[in-house]
């Protein structure tokens, strides 16, 4: 430890600390622009200069590391002197267009400026010029002459980021700030620019010129997208909202939030909002009023009950819904008699339901993922399903942990890794078995699977040394593993390798509440924090055996399934379709016969449990747009209407107060299956896909925010696959192909991707242009086109 | 993109950085790719580098290319402008200019019938002004080509230099 004084103030800070550090550690503020607590130091604006007692000039605060006996003085008049002379610097080029710069209100520099700067320039000369440049749909780098070349956003893209996409081209007063020539910035997280950018140089391009930031106002909110359950704040105005920004949580999202939760919220106001309650009669749509939509949806249900049985009813439900909601539409469902209730759209195998003894979740906190020593990662498109863990595995990686990865396809995860394992779907219990037979021998341990028929590679082999020597390890399964047709055997291989070598293990939550969903029994074999229930039909089986009516909870099933084609077919022959929806989307149209207009989490209080298993409640930041109302009412009435009893909810609080009465969370998250088992022979060799939802195709939301749609994740997928899949098939590169899975087929490119196992077309799931294809990991056919 | 003579230069320079550090290698690659530009370019154009080289670079040393970009225009000496077959660089500092650097500067300027910073109609001449070149003694000095430095380049000496280069 080593002494210091600053101001006056005496305190102890750790050998290694700088002076901003020892300063923010008592509340001392040192004005700064390129320091910035998650980024190297660059040390270049010099805003921060500092005087030290026997130093002979001001010294950088941000780059200053303390040494014993230290005394700093940050007011003083030679520290003020070198302030104000640094601030009168960096204004010399900067344009005076704060009246008409998105950043204006909230720009450091204009506070700064206003603490440290003059009223009045000396400088009377020509200001430099810096044209704008184009960093793609989200971020606008229009007004560069702004740009005071902290660079903070090269080393976010360097560091955070993992790859640079922005640089600082030429020199000195020619500097530039720009991403390679003709690029943009494409990073699933390039947003967090937009917040680290001191000064209004780059700004939100949807957001430009919509409002001021002072008329904003400030709610807390929860992401709806991924698992992680990224911390928002929602700036509302009008009843709008108007923009996203990160809320600090240094146990989720640290600072940063993913371009999915930051742009996600024009889908919020998209057109395709369904405002009020509509009915089909002959074909047609037709709106309605609350109390006829109602009363339609009952006697729909009530007909088909009487027709066919409850148990021709079945219920899909979104994991991007409320944990409120969620119990909910469970609820309503049993109450009523219906037993097939499911979340798991995208699941395709269900074995583990028998032997699952709680709700499945990462198995750690977030925190304690990321400090692992040793992580492996199995069958996660990381960037795509989790960006910012993805990222926070990246900071791991750079601290020493040691990232390993079987998967489909070697994607770049812009990182370094221990050792990888890239197989077909169809080897990947194989491959995770490999490393269970080596784990079993690091460790002179049993297994109760049989692993007689196993090779262990060298990667493997590094796999398991690498898990086994760790102090501290985690094996997780990805949406992939998750989609995969051998989930149950993936999860029991986790298992066993968790149990011999000590590590923890667990699965990466696809959704904001995949683990809520799980908790309050969301599932056809579990109810509410376990509870016995008469099983029901699962996701899967509802649409192999086609019910007589479908309840759909924020579901569109052509995105949301793991086999769009079948789910579409048992949406078209089902006598009724209810859907609870907060867009008019075109699918629902074609196969749905009531829409009930429900507001998504921005206009209803709820919660969400995160893949740690922590729970985030909410509020609704505007109200519902249009007639909509917040499903868990439109549920409650149903229920009323429905004649049943227990649905006298008055509040979302009572409705939470109910499902959090059943139980507690902690000891309901248990991944342990009761019995493991898994084929571990590579399956046969047909040509299958590899089948992933793209970025922001994930949920409903975010399939209707423009400005991410115009990104180039957005793009239309093309097919890619091996060279040796493309000369077996007697095509080129580029060449377009027709792909078949079923009944269904595409004509798309076929381009050569060397980042992929032999055996594989690779072809995004869940957009318009590939739903009318098969399951997500299911043998495919290409024809020539 | 370039010759396998320069891949192998490239390769000698990687060579001298731990295998994880190809990145130290970016200024000896820039300029091994731009001296094969200088030496193959039939236009001024084809004589200096560009986006395309630039990337190809880049991705040889597996480094995000406006990384690659970022040192290619921090220094003066990577032409990322059209240059002439002979890139004639004045030092114009003040001890050169104290013993008629400038002068020197404005001979050849006169000469060529092209101001400074300008490049030749026939693609011949691109004349630029330089900053100290560590040589002050030896003023007025030039620089051809980035490699060949002229010392004490008195209107005879220029001549004469100008005439070598054809
Ligand atoms: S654009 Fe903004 S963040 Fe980037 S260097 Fe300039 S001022 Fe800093
Ligand atoms: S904050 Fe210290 S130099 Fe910029
Ligand atoms: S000033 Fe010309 S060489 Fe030094």
């Amino acid at each position: 430890m080593l002494e210091i004084e600053i101001d006056g103030k005496k305190l102890t800070v750790p050998q290694g600390s700088t002076v901003m550090d020892a300063a923010h550690s008592v509340g001392t503020y040192i004005p700064h622009f390129c320091y910035h607590k998650k980024l190297s130091i660059a040390a270049n604006c010099r805003m921060c200069l500092v005087e030290v007692e026997k130093a002979p000039k001001p010294l950088p605060a941000c780059a200053t590391p303390v040494t014993d006996g230290m005394k700093v003085h940050t007011h003083s008049d030679m520290a003020k002197k070198a302030q104000a002379g640094v601030m009168e610097f960096l204004l010399i080029n900067h344009p005076l267009d704060c009246p008409i710069c998105d950043q204006g209100g909230e720009c450091q520099l204009q506070d700064l400026a206003v603490g440290y700067g003059n009223s009045a320039s000396r400088y009377q000369e020509e200001k430099r010029v810096v044209v704008g440049k184009d960093m793609g749909p989200l971020v606008s780098a229009e007004e560069m002459s702004r740009c005071i070349h902290c660079t903070r956003c090269v080393r976010f893209t360097e560091e955070i980021g993992g790859f640079q996409e922005i640089g600082m081209a030429n020199r000195s007063e020619f500097s530039e700030i720009l991403p390679f020539l003709g690029k943009t910035v494409d990073s699933e997280i390039s947003g967090n620019v937009i917040d680290l950018c001191p000064v209004g140089a780059l700004t939100s391009k949807p957001f430009r010129y919509s409002t001021r930031a002072w008329e904003l106002s400030r709610r807390k909110s929860v992401s709806p997208h991924d698992g992680l359950g990224a911390n928002l704040i929602v700036q509302v105005k009008g009843n709008q909202v108007m923009r996203v920004l990160p809320l600090e949580n240094e146990d989720i999202n640290e600072c940063w939030i993913a371009d999915r939760d930051r742009f996600s919220y024009e889908g919020l106001n998209s057109a395709e909002r369904l405002q009020k309650p509509m009915i089909k009669h002959d074909g047609k749509w037709h709106e309605a009023d609350w109390q006829t939509a109602l009363e339609y949806v009952v006697k729909g249900l009530n007909g088909v009950s009487r027709d066919h049985g409850k148990d021709a009813i079945g219920v899909l439900a979104s994991p991007h819904s409320t944990t409120e909601e969620l119990f909910m539409v469970q609820k309503l469902a049993r109450s009523f008699g219906v037993n097939n209730v499911d979340y798991r759209l995208r699941r395709s195998d269900f074995r583990a339901d028998a032997a699952q003894q709680g709700a499945l979740w990462l198995g750690s906190s977030i925190v304690e993922l990321a400090s692992a020593k040793s992580v492996l990662v199995v069958g996660s498109t990381q960037r795509q399903e989790q960006p910012l863990l993805a990222s926070r595995l990246r900071q791991a990686v750079k601290k020493g942990s040691e990232l390993n990865v079987i998967h489909v396809a070697d994607d770049a995860l812009l990182t370094k890794l221990n050792a990888k394992l890239i197989v077909s779907p169809q080897a990947l219990v194989n491959a995770l078995a490999q490393v269970l037979k080596a784990v079993v021998a690091i460790k002179s341990g049993e297994s109760a699977i049989d692993l007689a028929a196993v090779t262990v590679s060298a990667d493997a082999q590094r796999i398991a040394d690498s898990l086994c020597g760790a102090e501290t390890a985690s094996v997780v399964l990805g949406n992939v593993a998750q989609h995969h047709p051998a989930f149950s055997e993936l999860l029991s291989l986790a298992q066993e390798i968790a149990r011999l070598s000590g590590a923890r293990f667990g699965v990466l939550a696809e959704a904001a509440n995949s683990v809520g969903a799980e908790l309050v029994g969301a599932v056809p074999t579990r109810g509410v924090f376990g509870a016995a229930v008469s099983a029901g039909l699962n996701a899967q089986q509802m649409i192999a055996e086609p019910r007589k009516a479908y309840v759909l909870l924020n579901t569109e099933v052509e995105f949301d399934s793991y086999n769009p084609q079948a789910a579409v077919a048992a949406m078209k022959s089902a006598e009724t379709v209810i859907a609870l929806t907060a867009f008019k989307a075109e699918g629902l149209l074609d196969y749905a016969d009531v829409l009930l207009p429900i507001a998504p989490f921005s206009e209803t209080a709820g919660s969400f449990v995160n893949m740690e298993g922590r729970l985030q409640t909410f509020n609704g930041v505007v109200r519902p747009q249009g007639e909509a109302r917040p499903a868990w009412k439109v549920l409650r009435v149903l229920g009323n209407m429905l004649g049943l009893s227990g649905f006298e909810y008055t509040s979302v609080e009572e409705v939470r107060a109910e499902w959090q009465g059943k139980g507690e969370i902690a000891p309901s998250l248990n991944n342990v299956l009761a019995s493991v088992s898994a084929n571990v022979q590579p399956a046969a060799s047909a040509l299958v896909r590899v089948g992933e939802v793209p970025l922001y195709q994930a949920d409903a939301i975010c399939r209707r925010a423009s400005s991410l749609q115009a990104t180039r994740a957005a793009a239309v997928p093309v097919a890619h696959a091996a060279q040796s899949v493309l000369d077996a098939a007697g095509v080129q590169s580029g060449a377009v192909v027709v792909l078949k899975q079923g009944e269904g087929q595409v004509r798309v490119a076929l381009e050569a991707d060397a980042a992929l196992p032999a055996g594989v077309v690779r072809l995004a799931t869940a957009h318009p242009t590939t739903i009318v294809l098969g399951g997500m990991f299911d043998p495919i056919e290409i024809k020539q086109g | 993109m370039l010759s396998a003579q320069s891949l192998a230069l490239i390769d000698r320079e990687v060579a001298k950085y731990p295998a994880d550090q190809k990145r130290s290698a970016v200024m000896g690659a820039l300029r091994i790719a731009l001296e094969e530009r200088r030496s193959t370019g039939e236009t001024p154009e084809a004589r200096c580098l560009n986006q395309e080289v630039i990337e190809f670079v880049a991705n040889y040393l597996e480094i995000p290319p406006v990384a690659a970009y970022e040192v290619a225009t921090f220094y003066n000496m990577y032409d990322m402008k059209p240059v002439g077959k002979y890139k004639i660089t004045v030092c114009t500092n003040l001890p050169c200019a104290l013993s008629g650097g400038v002068n020197a500067a404005e001979y050849i300027s006169g000469k060529l019938g092209i101001a400074i910073g300008e490049t030749s109609t026939d693609g011949m001449y691109t004349l630029l002004e330089g900053e100290c070149m560590g040589a002050c003694g030896d003023a007025p000095v030039l620089l051809v080509n980035n490699h060949s430095m002229c010392s004490f380049m008195t209107p005879e000496a220029i001549d004469k230099k100008l005439a070598e280069l054809k």
